[in-house]
């Protein structure tokens, strides 16, 4: 690990002024130190911003939560209003990582962590995501984790996380403050970025900026779910995974609210699944039609071709269960 | 960077570059080698130890972030004249063989028990409706609460067998 300064906020205002003076934060830590130890990361500056408070889950006058950023994916996880209004948040914080790192990872921290690309943490290999303009190692190279939607010809790595993925579907809001002390809101579907030509920016954080928290919306109901392919039954990351709200109402779907983990270069959310499905009657023939949509533009590097086949699967799975069709999609 | 930590119970001052990390801290500079240094990135559990009552990698956190936290290590559940009786059903399962993962496992399941009974649920509990029956904590629940402790003897069926045991016993004594 690189030397750096380390410096204790105890105050919102104590990181502000630290986040000006271009310290990098470190909350839980599991993902930053980490990437510290490979040298991947190194900060001159950690301002540890464990003790600043924006620890607590707290009612919204439009009554839904404010999840503060310093809550722990295990508190959240374990919140018996996110249990209840919220469960498909709860399983996918469930689904990732273990216990000991349930119990350190933030909810800020966890939206911020980097890609597991092999080639990203491998220093002797090209990154233009570590090292912009040295290209790509994953394209050409062993690519079965890589992302199919979403990709660029600078890079192809997943966003690997599972928290964020159910946000995306519930459509949260994440509250940031500026160095500045101004606050802003960014609806969590817009906070990562695609690659494009500049795959070293992950989201869309202007430096010394801080989550303050995440917002989830009024509760909505339907059937709440997060399915999760990976290579061993528990501490993968997953190779597709899928959260979903489904609500049907008269024989009509009402509301399909669907994000994809792994298999974009971020939480994937297609705002045309949902206008394909709602209002329809569940059928295998319409569950087809999303999966289509879903994929059109995918493209596979060799290695992670069978990710196009897995999601269409997961997707017309997951539809068929909620809406009470039986697999293969054909009434129960 | 000076920082205190109550170890096992007792004061402790460390004075370490803010490089140390917890596991680094504790094996290098406190005397205290029960927690094991695996892969060192959070990924086989070894170096589990439990801070203010959760467990956590503590490779994965460095010393300075945890001044005036109280820190549990396997020294401070039981030595060998005095095993915890987590520790004796390990023993009694058979639940290692070299012994490396031990420590990590034993301090994991003791908190992971601790999580069980306050009710939080795993990504396999069909119900989340916050309540756990200790006494009904099935394999397939410990196993994935377990996941963050990898044993590379592969003893996880014993294992299993040594926390089935303690679960149901724990909930026994508290009913």
């Amino acid at each position: 690990m690189r030397p750096f300064e380390y410096q204790r906020c105890d105050t919102v205002t104590d990181a502000r002024q630290a986040g000006a003076g271009g310290s990098r934060f470190i909350a839980g830590g599991t993902n930053l130190l980490d990437l510290m130890k490979l040298q991947i990361e190194t900060p001159q500056d950690l301002a540890d911003i464990n003790r600043i408070g924006l620890d607590t889950i707290d009612e919204t006058d439009e009554g839904g939560l404010r999840i503060g950023a310093l809550v722990r994916n295990s508190d959240c996880a374990a919140d018996a209003r996110i249990l209840r209004d919220y469960p498909v948040l709860a399983r996918a914080i469930l689904a990732g990582a273990s216990g000991q790192l349930r119990n350190r990872a933030t909810t800020g921290g966890n939206l911020c962590q980097r890609t597991r690309c092999s080639y990203f943490y491998d220093t002797a290999m090209p990154c233009n995501k570590r090292e912009p303009g040295t290209g790509c190692g994953a394209r050409g190279g062993q690519n079965r984790n890589m992302a199919v939607l979403g990709t660029s010809e600078h890079c192809i790595a997943t966003y690997p996380g599972d928290m964020a993925v159910a946000m995306y579907a519930l459509d949260a809001t994440v509250e940031i403050q500026a160095a500045d002390g101004g606050t802003r809101l960014l609806p969590v579907r817009q906070f990562h970025r695609l690659p494009g030509d500049t795959p070293e920016r992950d989201n869309e954080l202007d430096e010394g900026e801080l989550i303050t928290a995440v917002l989830l919306p009024k509760p909505v109901g339907g059937k709440h779910g997060y399915r999760k392919a990976r290579d061993r039954a528990s501490y993968a990351f997953a190779l597709v995974s899928l959260a979903s709200v489904v609500e049907v109402s008269d024989g009509k779907i009402a509301r399909a609210d669907l994000a994809f983990g792994s298999l974009g270069t971020r939480p994937w959310h297609d705002p045309r699944l949902e206008q394909l499905l709602v209002g329809e009657e569940p059928s295998k023939a319409l569950f087809e039609k999303a999966a289509d949509t879903l994929l059109a533009e995918a493209k596979g590097f060799g290695g992670n071709d069978f990710k196009i086949p897995l999601a269409r699967r997961m997707l017309i799975a997951t539809l068929a269960d909620a809406t009470g069709l039986n697999a293969a999609g054909e009434p129960a | 960077m000076k920082t205190k930590l109550i170890i096992n119970g007792q004061d402790r001052a460390l004075d370490a570059d803010p490089r140390v990390t917890l596991l680094d801290a504790l094996r290098n500079h406190l005397g205290l080698p029960g927690a094991k240094k695996g892969c060192d990135h959070g990924q086989c559990g070894a170096c589990t130890v439990i801070v203010n009552g959760r467990r956590v990698n503590s490779c994965l956190t460095l010393a300075c972030m945890h001044d005036g936290d109280a820190v549990t290590t396997i020294e401070g559940i039981g030595m060998a004249d005095d095993l915890d009786p987590l520790q004796q059903a390990f023993v009694r399962h058979d639940g290692y063989q070299c012994g490396y993962c031990t420590p990590g496992q034993i301090c994991s399941a003791r908190a992971m028990l601790d999580e069980a009974e306050a009710g939080w649920p795993s990504f396999v509990s069909e119900e989340m409706d916050g309540a756990i029956d200790l006494s009904q904590l099935s394999d397939e629940e410990i196993s994935e609460r377990m996941s963050g402790n990898i044993c590379r003897c592969s003893a996880y069926s014993n294992i299993v067998d040594a926390i089935r045991e303690i679960a149901h016993e724990k909930q026994g004594a508290s009913a």
